[in-house]
């Protein structure tokens, strides 16, 4: 029987997650002996080409190609994790949140200390996805079937549900694997 | 000037002896000659009773009533509750901002009119109505309020609002109320005539442990809703430790539909206030207090002159009816708008010069309350019913009404029924018999207890109202066969969430999601799974809330999945599988979409 399949992605997150991911260190080398991995870059396979056992979100959508790309794992992945602060809540980007998008891209690209652009232009080539107006949680785009918490989740809390899924055993995390305080 | 605001709050400070337990009076006195507690007016009442600025600001920022910022001379209180809004307060909110060129939360720019919500009044047999300052305006409509506007400008009396005089106690020279009884149905125990003074007299004959034990043979429980015995917390307070106990009587009728303790305070003040003398009597308590809510204001100069007659005629005071050792006065304890302090341990809080917030349980009120004493709150009703009992006799009372609920219940009837008002009705009655007294045969729903009770459909009008199965406050609220459910119920949670005091996270935050949730229904971007998290959400709140009110806010929602599931289900759709149906790409690229001017690559 082929070996179950994972695929990763980090929409509006930092990669902080993904390093997590691979702070399961020699591990990994269990972890392709269980899955293989698709769309992720981790191998840096651009799209999909088989379904998934797991996919999991780093990160939030802040723009369409988020959208595009999370509704893509969605299509794909039997089950969908929401991977860190940023793709259940939406972190650090949602702090934009409040502050009208126009005054965000003011501040950032003609009115910031530090912003040298004496040509006042706002990027706006037809390749850079629009923007949302605000940065949503991956659970109130599709439906989301776990929620890994952490900035990042520790790399073994990661471990330890892979491998409960992928084994079909219960996911049990140990209370001091999921807290932070 | 300066000198006169202080010297102002420092005179209003003495007059209630510079004590920090009486600040609901302090703040309420101290606005009624400022408009406002400023910031300055509080750190000066801090300083004058001994506490810190943030306890003075605490209270000030809680009730609906009390403001740190002036308003108009004329505050107009709109009421917006369910009821109102079916009857046309929305016009009439119109009509006010487009008379008055400001909008809801806004005061006229020559300082002379506010207009705000406020949630029920209870006036609700006579909606829609408003408070303009303490007085109330009923059976407002769009036409009447041109002449409001103009006669307030004119001469900003409130009092000159009132042109016709309502029925009973309302017309008398205290009261001067548009407001009407509205009296429907008179039953044996309330409304029977009654000698005053009579069954204090044969309740001073009795001794206090006698007294609870007619009390307890009448069987009677709470009128408030939650029907605990009454002679069981009578027992409790005077068997607790303590020399100094209290009777509180809860006349914070705050429970939208609710008004049948205003008709009492207007028609039954005398037995509610001898069966407040005949608890004092029993407990050995020399101290009652009238919470009275801030909106039956217009009611406080009329009840403290029937307190006055009271003294005079050796009912209250030193030595009650010529009895040695037994001295009982009561006082009144204004409230400021505040729902939750219908609450007895916020009520308690309130009087104690508190925000509303509820204290934890146990200690119960009984052994710890006011001030740490032993304290028994009673609804109006309660109290009434004591008064009754002892004219009458336990056994006359025990074999009225249904077995498990002794006696008849007042209820408060409004919505959509040919005669509104306030109906005595035998404990047992099925809500169908209810329905054709008060002309409502064809109702689709009945709200059973207000909004933290229960909305039931045909399929339950055989039911009874009684402790044991529909119980009730006294708030029912009938909705016609072409009321839409939903905008109900999502005015109900917006009644909670406005009215949550805010200290435990399931009612503070879960209300909200609740609605939210709701809302997404609403318009057509729910899905089924959505009623599971709605049940799950509502049980969570219900279980885990801290005290009556958020054990309660998620009824609306919970009862309505059960009654009116249909009207839910109706409204489902399927989206893709996997995707959020709430979730829109073209509205959240739109602004961005704007900005860039180009439009989105994906949809």
């Amino acid at each position: 029987m082929a070996k179950p399949k994972i695929a990763t992605t980090s929409l509006a997150g930092c990669f902080g997650c993904h390093m997590s991911i691979l702070d399961i260190d020699e591990r990994i080398l269990e972890l392709v002996e269980l899955v293989d991995f698709d769309k992720s870059p981790i191998d840096d396979i651009k799209e999909f080409h088989h379904r998934c056992a797991v996919g999991l979100i780093e990160g939030g959508c802040a723009n369409e190609e988020n959208v595009r790309v999370l509704k893509d794992f969605r299509r794909h992945c039997d089950i969908l994790i929401s991977l860190g602060e940023c793709a259940i809540l939406g972190g650090i980007p949602a702090l934009r949140n409040t502050i009208p998008l126009q005054e965000c891209l003011d501040e950032a690209y003609l009115n910031g200390p530090s912003v040298y652009n004496p040509a006042k232009t706002i990027p706006n080539d037809p390749e850079i996805p629009l923007l949302l107006n605000k940065v949503y949680p991956c659970h109130e785009v599709v439906k989301i079937d776990y929620f890994l918490q952490g900035c990042p989740p520790r790399a073994d809390a990661i471990w330890e549900t892979l491998v409960a899924l992928l084994t079909d055993k219960p996911v049990d995390l140990p209370y001091d694997l999921i807290k932070y305080d | 000037m300066s000198e006169n605001w202080q010297t102002m709050v420092k005179d209003v400070c003495a007059r209630c002896g510079n004590d920090r337990t009486r600040m609901m009076d302090i703040v309420r006195l101290v606005q009624q000659e400022c408009g406002c507690v400023s910031g300055e007016a509080m750190d000066l009442i801090a300083r004058q009773v001994d506490t810190h600025r943030v306890e003075v600001e605490s209270v000030v920022s809680f009730y609906a009533f009390l403001s740190n910022r002036p308003k108009g001379k004329i505050v107009i209180r709109l009421c917006n509750d369910v009821i109102d809004e079916m009857f046309g307060a929305r016009r009439v909110a119109q009509a006010f901002e487009q008379q008055l060129g400001i909008e809801f939360g806004q005061t006229t720019p020559d300082g002379l009119i506010s207009l705000e919500h406020t949630p029920c009044i209870g006036m609700c047999d006579q909606a829609p109505a408003a408070l303009v300052n303490d007085v109330v305006v009923t059976y407002l409509s769009r036409d009447k309020v041109g002449d409001i506007v103009s006669t307030l400008k004119s001469d900003p009396d409130p009092r000159k609002l009132v042109h016709k005089l309502g029925d009973g106690n309302n017309a008398s020279e205290l009261v001067q109320s548009m407001v009407h009884n509205n009296i429907r149905r008179k039953g044996p125990v309330i409304f029977d005539p009654l000698p005053n003074g009579e069954a204090l007299k044969r309740c001073l004959a009795l001794s206090p442990a006698e007294v609870i034990r007619d009390v307890k043979t009448a069987r009677l429980r709470g009128r408030g809703g939650a029907g605990f015995p009454t002679g069981m917390k009578w027992e409790f307070a005077r068997a607790a430790a303590g020399a100094k106990k209290f009777v509180i009587c809860n006349a914070d009728e705050g429970e939208p539909g609710t008004f049948k303790d205003r008709v009492l305070l207007t028609e039954r003040a005398d037995m509610l206030f001898e069966g407040m003398t005949i608890a004092g009597y029993a407990i050995g308590s020399d101290t009652g207090i009238l919470y009275l809510r801030g909106e039956y204001a217009y009611l406080r100069a009329f009840l403290e002159d029937v307190l006055h007659q009271r003294r005079n005629a050796g009912l209250l005071g030193k030595a009650v009816c010529g009895k040695q050792g037994f001295d009982f006065d009561i006082r009144i304890q204004m409230g400021a708008g505040a729902y939750i302090c219908g609450e007895e341990t916020a009520l308690i809080s309130s009087c104690e010069g508190l925000r509303g917030d509820p204290k934890n349980r146990p200690p119960f009120p009984a052994q710890k309350g006011y001030l740490e004493r032993p304290t028994i709150v009673n609804n109006v009703e309660t109290f009434c019913c004591v008064t009754r009992i002892l004219d009458r006799g336990p056994a006359w009372f025990a074999e009225k009404g249904s077995k498990g609920s002794p006696g008849t219940k007042l209820l408060s009837v409004c919505g959509d029924c040919k005669q509104p008002g306030v109906y005595e009705v035998l404990f047992g009655i099925t809500l169908a018999e209810l329905l054709k007294m008060v002309g409502a045969e064809d109702a689709k729903a009945v709200q059973v207890g207000g909004p933290s009770g229960q909305l039931v459909g045909p399929s339950d009008y055989q039911r009874t109202i009684c402790y044991d199965d529909l119980a009730t406050g006294g708030s029912i609220m009938v909705f016609g066969p072409n009321r839409d459910i939903l905008p109900l119920v999502d005015k109900f949670m917006e009644f909670f969430i406005e009215e949550t005091c805010g200290y435990c996270t399931p009612c503070r935050v879960g209300n909200v999601l609740l609605r939210q949730k709701l809302q997404e229904i609403m318009a057509g971007k729910g899905e089924a799974a959505d009623l599971d998290y709605l049940e799950d959400l509502g049980q969570s709140i219900v279980t885990a809330s801290r005290c009556g009110l958020g054990q309660t806010s998620a009824n609306p929602i919970l009862t309505s999945l059960k009654n009116f599931r249909g009207e839910y289900t109706s409204r489902l759709i399927e989206p893709e599988k996997g995707m959020k149906p709430t979730f829109d790409i073209q509205a959240a690229v739109r602004e961005a979409a704007a900005i860039a001017g180009r439009g989105p690559a994906h949809s």
